[in-house]
């Protein structure tokens, strides 16, 4: 049985808001896929970028929190996060507590005040959502599991730049043959193209959507998303595949808001590839809280239902 | 038209080492000068890593050009150009007033206030 078949489930604060459907149809693809998922109790904020831009040693504690919780708590081995920001942080955190006494220091001072067990570096594995069920399954059992094969349905892969990014947080990417590529990740297209659908190639699989830029320069989020969603539609892609809440609702956002306040309107959808591969794993597309998304994308999924 | 995307790119770049107070370097790294102005334009500044793959695609659609002409290629070329000019600016503009993120510096740089 793989490590991953039952793993601790950080879904961070966004899979609570904006996120929902990110969240629901990860547990029902988790579900049907006989992955397991146990939710990390009492879990906090991961110190996302408002910690993080104040005080980075304090965003480095509040991921140390979650995963002492899974590791000393729970026993669990393996923590699984699907968002970018969550991952990314909880990375860093694993990275920063090998590699600097000071945020040692800090962690523990932190930990005892707070009254619970000090996170050490090593205690659990940090994966994403796209490590869980690649690993855990893997391409061959998801191909058997089909029912509704997405043959037809081009896709444009979109992982946004914090899923491998900066790459020293990632010691297990890069490493060859079945691992994850820095430079040109390929998991999510691996897993979409096991399920039937045609992978568009699509140079900006990893550019900036501007999600930082969002409150303070909204113009140009709005270009650096519109730029994508033509580049997608450019390769010929139907659907966006997303892995992230953030670049999520930042690619339907400003996709709405490009039409808006500059007129340009594109057609390409943003679907999560949770919901691609529960859609292909015969799953309804309420249960995968399609319903919830503001890119309506039922559209290019009729013909799979 | 890719010598011409190229060389807009690297203006891009250039753009940004200068308004950091420094001279664009004319070194290349693996071949393209627009790798080592980004080298260069990213140092001390991790959260400029996030057009890393952006140059790097753009040297990638060059080489593709260079061996065949093609339609697509030079739009996609283009595309990521104009990303990386979309990128660029909103860094010059958000400059001074925060940091990307990802790989952000604390705003308080050198005087960090954790505290236990």
């Amino acid at each position: 049985m793989s490590k991953y078949q039952r793993v601790a489930y950080y879904p961070g604060c966004a899979l609570e808001g904006t996120g929902h459907a990110y969240n629901q149809s990860t547990k029902v693809v988790g579900k049907a896929l006989g992955l397991e998922l146990d939710e990390v109790k009492n879990w906090n904020c991961c110190g996302a970028m408002e910690v993080k831009n104040i005080d980075p040693k304090v965003q480095t504690y509040l991921s140390s929190r979650v995963m002492s919780i899974a590791a000393n708590e729970m026993g669990a081995e393996v923590v699984m996060a699907p968002c970018n920001g969550c991952y990314h942080n909880l990375k860093k955190a694993e990275h920063d507590l090998a590699h600097d006494a000071p945020s040692r220091e800090v962690i523990e001072r932190l930990s005892k005040k707070a009254g619970h067990a000090t996170y050490r570096a090593g205690q659990v594995e940090t994966i994403h959502a796209l490590d869980w069920i690649k690993d855990g399954i893997g391409e061959d059992e998801l191909k058997r599991r089909v029912k509704s094969s997405l043959k037809g349905l081009k896709v444009a892969n979109y992982y946004g730049c914090m899923y491998t990014r900066p790459r020293h947080i990632f010691p297990e990417k890069d490493r060859g043959p079945g691992s994850e590529s820095t430079l040109k990740p390929h998991f999510m297209d691996d897993l979409l193209a096991a399920a039937g659908a045609e992978n568009v190639d699509f140079p900006l699989k990893t550019a900036c959507c501007g999600g930082a830029h969002t409150l303070s320069d909204s113009d140009t989020s709005t270009r650096l998303v519109l730029n994508i969603l033509r580049a997608a539609e450019a390769a010929g892609a139907e659907v966006i595949a997303t892995e992230c809440p953030t670049c999520h609702s930042g690619l339907e956002m400003h996709q709405v808001r490009a039409e808006k306040a500059l007129g340009e309107k594109t057609r390409v959808k943003m679907l999560y590839f949770t919901q691609l591969l529960g859609i292909a794993l015969g799953l309804s597309p309420r249960r995968l809280g399609i319903h919830e998304n503001v890119s309506d994308g039922m559209e290019a999924l009729t013909k799979f239902l | 038209m890719k010598d011409e995307l190229l060389a807009q790119a690297e203006a891009v770049l250039e753009e940004w080492v200068k308004a950091r107070g420094e001279v664009p370097t004319a070194e290349t790294s693996e071949g393209f000068r627009l790798l080592a102005l980004h080298r260069q334009g990213a140092r001390g500044v991790p959260s400029f890593n996030a057009c890393r793959e952006t140059c790097r695609e753009i040297a990638y659609h060059y080489n593709l050009l260079r061996e065949k002409q093609d339609g697509r290629t030079e739009l996609m070329m283009k595309m990521l150009v104009e990303h990386l000019r979309l990128f660029v600016r909103g860094k010059l503009e958000v400059e001074g007033l925060g940091e990307f993120c990802c790989s952000s510096r604390p705003l308080r740089q050198g005087t960090e206030t954790t505290r236990g």
